[in-house]
């Protein structure tokens, strides 16, 4: 079933009732080639990927829950590629410049819209920091802008420009950075992958790695033994459980990250906002309601919502930025669990049992690197070699000290990023 | 989430600073080699459940202590003094 303006039309004129599911929910069979832990955004890009660009589509994806029921549905939905260390520039440049052409390949409305992402400064040295990565980000082959004061009031007037403690300097832009609906993003890499024979089997929790002689052989599950040649750890937020299965222990805090969401508005927020200083960051969704979230909560959890203090943090920042935001209600709030690695930076690996494949680690930057990270695992899982853009994401790196990607220059150290 | 500080008693979350798993009070020897450090510094049981994990009391009585806490549910079953926990350590 094909997508298109027409399709709408003929659908709308008749009812509706030529619409199909969009992939298949399939039983597992008794073997595959490769197995997916993981039905998230990753681990769905990734069976995509292997069937499109590898023609590996014997691929099982096995989900614990539902599909998109994970971290793919409780983020903020910002895509963006503003990283300066080397490994994150270019790999989430790779991934920003896969979202553009998303949508056509994967015939697959995802709602990407590039409505610019503005970084906030507040003194001298916060610019010159904001002009070396928005040179570092123009270097990476990625659009820059640094914006005046003036500039950015003529942009976005509603900020508290003379704020005592933090004074609004100006911001850097990133005009190609943006939003997309992080629900459709997970169905269209499941219709793309489905529609290439790639089986996506729900409900089926992984409860053991199987492995023979130092290799991997498949998985136990609650829908029974699946033998596999490769199997493929993505899970982000669980993957020291999984990891633990095949006698990993892995260099990851859980953490829980809080969003929140406001009754539907008028378009009043037409980018996405970082305030840095604050920890706040926002939105606005299609639907209307203003998208925003903090920092984490700075105890391991798996509870998949936070604590009182970090809500009220989040509150109190952005009262601080846009006082106009306190007249919004805020309709929900939820947590996302985050695989925090000590330098901040993601995992795309083999480990040290042949077959076996780990994408883990993703901190607060998942939810943007989900094409990018399918495409280079999936390159991976295929070819047992690093795809470019993702070579720096070793496992082994902690242990050896090399190549550390510690983004915000604070330490390779648990409990700083 | 409320954390009942050995010597202060219960106290708002606030009041500590997270430092992270109790490993670290369980320092490996300076001469213990290079896996064993990096496991001590890098990995983690990460348990989805009961966990030990090390908070400093610092806006109270500025005591490390270890608490036991369920990370599904946010409860604090515990907490003694890192010495204390350290001290029973086989």
């Amino acid at each position: 079933m094909r997508f298109s303006g027409w399709r709408v039309l003929r659908e709308g004129l008749t009812g509706n009732r030529g619409w199909r599911p969009h992939w298949r929910d399939a039983a597992p069979k008794s073997e595959y080639d490769v197995v997916i832990i993981g039905g998230g955004g990753h681990g769905l890009a990734t069976a995509y990927y292997l069937a499109k660009n590898h023609g590996i589509a014997n691929v099982a994806v096995l989900e614990k829950g539902y599909l998109g029921g994970g971290n793919v549905g409780r983020n903020t939905t910002i895509v963006r590629a503003n990283y300066m260390m080397p490994g994150n520039s270019e790999f989430y440049s790779h991934s920003l410049r896969l979202w553009e052409g998303l949508e056509a390949d994967l015939n697959y409305n995802v709602m990407h819209s590039q409505r610019g992402q503005i970084v906030l400064f507040h003194s001298d040295g916060q610019r010159d920091a904001g002009a070396r990565r928005g040179n570092a980000m123009i270097n990476q082959g990625d659009d820059a802008e640094l914006l005046s004061r003036a500039d950015l009031r003529r942009m976005v007037p509603y900020l508290d420009y003379d704020n005592a403690r933090f004074p609004i300097y100006g911001g850097l832009l990133q005009r190609r950075a943006g939003t997309a609906r992080h629900d459709a993003v997970a169905w269209g890499y499941a219709r793309g992958a489905s529609e290439r024979g790639v089986d996506i089997i729900q409900n089926c929790e992984v409860t053991g790695i199987d492995t023979k002689g130092g290799a991997v052989t498949g998985v136990q599950t609650t829908r029974g033994a699946i033998r596999a040649r490769k199997v493929a750890i993505i899970v982000a937020g669980r993957s020291s459980q999984v990891a633990a299965m095949a006698g990993m222990r892995l260099p990851i805090e859980s953490h829980i990250l809080q969003a929140f969401v406001t009754e539907g508005l008028k378009p009043c927020i037409d980018h996405v906002i970082s305030f840095g200083m604050g920890h706040f960051y926002i939105s606005q969704s299609d639907k209307g309601g203003l998208v925003f979230g903090g920092d984490l909560d700075m105890y391991a959890s798996y509870a998949a919502r936070g604590n009182l203090p970090m809500v009220e943090h989040v509150m109190e920042a952005g009262m601080t930025l846009m006082p106009m935001i306190g007249k919004a209600r805020v309709l929900r709030s939820w947590g996302g669990i985050m695989d925090m690695t000590p330098d901040g930076s993601p995992i795309i690996d083999r480990t040290h049992i042949e077959g076996l494949y780990l994408d883990a680690g993703w901190c607060y930057g998942g939810f943007k690197a989900v094409p990018g990270s399918g495409f280079s695992m999936a390159h991976l899982v295929a070819t047992d070699r690093h795809h470019p853009p993702a070579a720096r994401y070793r496992l082994d790196r902690f242990r050896t000290g090399r190549g550390l990607m510690d983004e915000e220059g604070t330490g390779s150290q648990h409990n700083l990023h | 989430m409320r954390i009942t500080c050995p010597i202060c008693g219960p106290r708002d979350r606030r009041e500590f600073y997270y430092q992270g798993a109790a490993v670290a009070i369980e320092r490996p020897a300076p001469d213990a080699g290079a896996e064993v450090w990096d496991d001590y510094l890098h990995n983690r049981d990460n348990p989805a459940g009961e966990t030990r994990d090390l908070w400093y009391h610092e806006s109270g009585c500025a005591a490390w202590i270890v608490v036991t806490r369920d990370t599904n549910t946010h409860e604090v079953m515990g907490a003694e003094l890192a010495d204390d926990a350290k001290a029973e350590r086989p």
